[in-house]
């Protein structure tokens, strides 16, 4: 019964709109006083008894609840006659419920979104060889599954058979197709576009990059500020608080009317629901725009940054390292690259990688014997010539006579920044490569709209020499610029400028940056769904996307904004009511609920604009 | 000890929240430190001893209330 009746409130709220019209016709139109009154008495005791059952069970367990208060309060206002009043509280407080449900839904619809890719079922290859359809939780790791076209990947894998295209969007934020083939990870929560595919399963549930990526999301949706958890113990006492004080004004001034308003005006709503639902907007914005944050506290600290600091490889720049110039000297060019691309075959140098790339497909020779000269480069023997690969310091070694064009050149490289790799045959310069790391585009104008939305300074840290990280520093107008810097270094610099009492973000790729991710006050990781970034970082940029951080940076703060207003609009109707209680003559009941419950639907509304938030133009 | 996540139908008021919460912390056989309501996600994540209290014992206690438990999933922990 008591369900059923729960179950109904949406029903009853009509029906005692409609009870409530036809008493105001019957008094102004029939004057009828008998329709009016019985109209209204049937209005507040059907509008009144979910919200009684509710309080009755609030009761049960020991809270006083709103539902405690306006129960009070409507019995109240029956006793002394007073149905016009009953009638109207009960139909505001129901229909408001309805609203704030229906609003509150909107707010949260942008992590619903997220956690609705969550894949549920999965084909999972049987006993007998034949694949059937099972509930995800029945998949253990070691499964083999099979994938069709159009489907989710159900579980973190690795293609067995068949091959296909791949949408990552949900993990990278990236949406072009990624092709997958044999022995390629695939990861749950993406969809295969084409293709069929089998898989084995690595990881599955919530210990799926995806599932982390859901539960952080949920739990940093929920998670507490400091402010929220003193509002909260707050309101623990607020409202019996408030039961207390209408018990008291009715003990000594005998006015029932005046008791029980006190305990409508004494609502606590939109003081508790402004802050969560300011929260919740702004993460839903930044986990559909491919920006994690972690939970309120990060809100407030990120909103607050003086001082960014970035790594450079893999942030600043790309993290590749390519051949961006060289130079040819002497003849014999195709015979050189192919001596130099057997040479480079053997290493597993990163610079290495970058010249055979560039390279491309060309003659092989086999080397015969090689020899790594630690910190300058590599000697082979190929057909009989001597073959050194190196930096400048190997080329002196090896007595390499430069010519003054090549001496020029290796300037010219050096001041772009450049690593450079020398070729000389037989003790003749042949080749001259500069390798660079080239910087991630846009990454100029991003960090412009970040000095506008007011972080004072930006520094770049880097395990890279002082001549490239001025190079870079300069070329983005970086305020500070620290080359040789080892990861504990550059958490030492963190904790000195900590100390100068700056908020300071690191941002950085999350793997080997770990303590300056951790130590500083907000964390950004720059991943592309790996489980480290994850784990340690306080934001996450999805696909390493930099363009992200501005975004990001500007949501905290348009959100840490709105909850001071949620919070400054939830107060002053709540000082508004009890002044016009003490100063007016209009205060009653029926507007005391209206406009508490106005007020919830304000704070809900204000905090709906931050999904719609969006960086202005800068 | 088990871990028990209780998804419920979407909540609307805050003081949902103390209600649950103290009538889940009633409940002999729950961890009461490991009570988490989520207000937004809508749900309950509670640690409890299986040989002492059922899950169904936990969601009958949440449903007494009012608020229709949609699908709860139970983990070793």
């Amino acid at each position: 019964m008591q369900r059923w009746i729960l179950s109904q409130k949406n029903s009853i709220t009509v029906i005692s709109a409609i009870l409530i019209v036809l008493g105001f016709l019957g008094r102004f139109g029939f004057e009828s006083m008998i329709t009016f009154n019985s109209s209204l008495i049937v209005a507040s005791l059907i509008g009144v008894a979910p919200i009684a059952i509710q309080a009755y069970q609030a009761v049960k367990v020991k809270v006083v609840s709103i539902d405690v208060l306006v129960t009070i309060a409507v019995i109240g206002a029956l006793l002394i006659k007073n149905f016009e009043e009953s009638a109207i509280v009960t139909f505001l407080f129901l229909f408001g419920s309805y609203l704030e449900q229906r609003t509150l839904n909107k707010t949260r619809s942008a992590i619903k979104e997220l956690t609705e890719l969550a894949p549920e079922n999965a084909w999972k290859k049987m006993g007998d060889g034949n694949f059937e359809e099972v509930d995800i939780d029945d998949i253990d790791e070691g499964d083999i599954l099979l994938v069709k076209t159009g489907a989710k990947i159900p579980v973190d894998g690795t293609v067995i058979t068949g091959e296909g295209h791949i949408n990552e969007a949900s993990i990278t934020g990236e949406s072009i197709p990624v092709s997958k083939t044999k022995d390629k990870d695939v990861y749950a929560g993406t969809i295969l576009e084409n293709g069929t595919i089998q898989i084995r399963a690595d990881r599955v549930g919530e210990d799926t990059t995806f599932g982390r990526i859901i539960e952080l999301v949920e739990e940093a949706q929920d998670s507490k500020s400091e402010a929220e958890r003193f509002i909260d113990r707050f309101s623990k006492y607020y409202t019996p608080a408030v039961l207390a004080l209408g018990f008291v004004v009715w003990i000594f001034s005998r006015n029932i009317e005046l008791a029980i308003t006190i305990l409508v005006l004494g609502c606590p709503g939109a003081l508790v629901i402004g802050v969560p639902v300011s929260n919740v907007a702004g993460i839903g914005n930044g986990a559909r725009s491919g920006v994690l944050l972690k939970g309120s506290e990060v809100i407030h600290d990120f909103s607050k940054v003086d001082t960014i600091v970035f790594d450079k490889t893999g942030t600043l720049t790309i993290g590749n390292p390519e051949v961006a110039e060289k130079e040819f000297y002497g003849d014999n060019i195709r015979e050189t690259l192919g001596y130099l691309a057997s040479v480079e075959r053997e290493s597993d140098h990163p610079l290495a990688k970058a010249v055979l790339q560039n390279i491309g497909d060309t003659t092989s020779y086999t080397v015969e014997k090689t020899e790594v000269i630690k910190g300058a480069g590599i000697i082979a023997l190929i057909n009989g010539h001597r073959i050194a690969v190196g930096n400048v310091a190997l080329m002196k070694k090896e007595q390499v006579a430069l010519p003054a064009k090549a001496k020029m050149d290796i300037q010219l490289f050096e001041r772009n920044g450049n690593s450079l790799v020398l070729t000389a045959i037989d003790g003749e310069l042949k080749v001259l490569m500069g390798i660079r790391d080239t910087i991630r585009p846009g990454v100029k104008e991003n960090l412009q709209k970040l000095r506008n939305l007011g972080v004072k300074n930006l520094v770049v840290l880097s395990g890279d020499n002082q001549g490239t990280v001025d190079l870079v520093a300069k070329e983005l107008g970086l305020t500070e610029a620290h080359g040789h810097m080892l990861p504990e270094e550059k958490a030492a610099y963190i904790k000195e400028k900590q100390e100068e009492d700056q908020t300071v973000a690191f941002v950085g790729d999350g793997v080997n940056d770990s303590p300056s991710l951790a130590l500083a006050d907000i964390g950004i990781a720059m991943g592309s769904g790996t489980d480290v970034a994850i784990e340690t970082s306080d934001v996450v940029l999805m696909n390493s996307d930099f363009s992200r951080l501005p975004h990001a940076l500007g949501l905290t703060k348009a959100t840490a904004n709105n909850m001071v207003q949620n919070i400054f609009i939830a107060v002053g109707v709540v000082l508004l009511l009890l002044a016009s209680l003490l100063f007016s003559e209009w205060m009653n009941m029926s507007i005391g609920m209206l406009v508490h419950e106005l007020s919830i639907l304000v704070v809900i509304l204000n905090g709906m604009r931050l999904l719609k938030y969006r960086l202005k133009k800068v | 000890m088990k871990k028990a996540i209780i998804q419920l139908q979407s909540l609307s008021c805050p003081s949902c929240l103390q209600k649950i919460e103290s009538a889940v912390k009633r409940l002999s056989g729950v961890n009461k430190d490991s009570l988490n309501v989520l207000f937004n996600a809508s749900k309950v994540k509670v640690d409890f001893n299986s040989e002492v209290i059922t899950i169904e014992d936990i969601e009958k206690a949440i449903e007494d209330l009012g608020y229709p438990v949609i699908k709860s999933k139970v983990k070793p922990s």
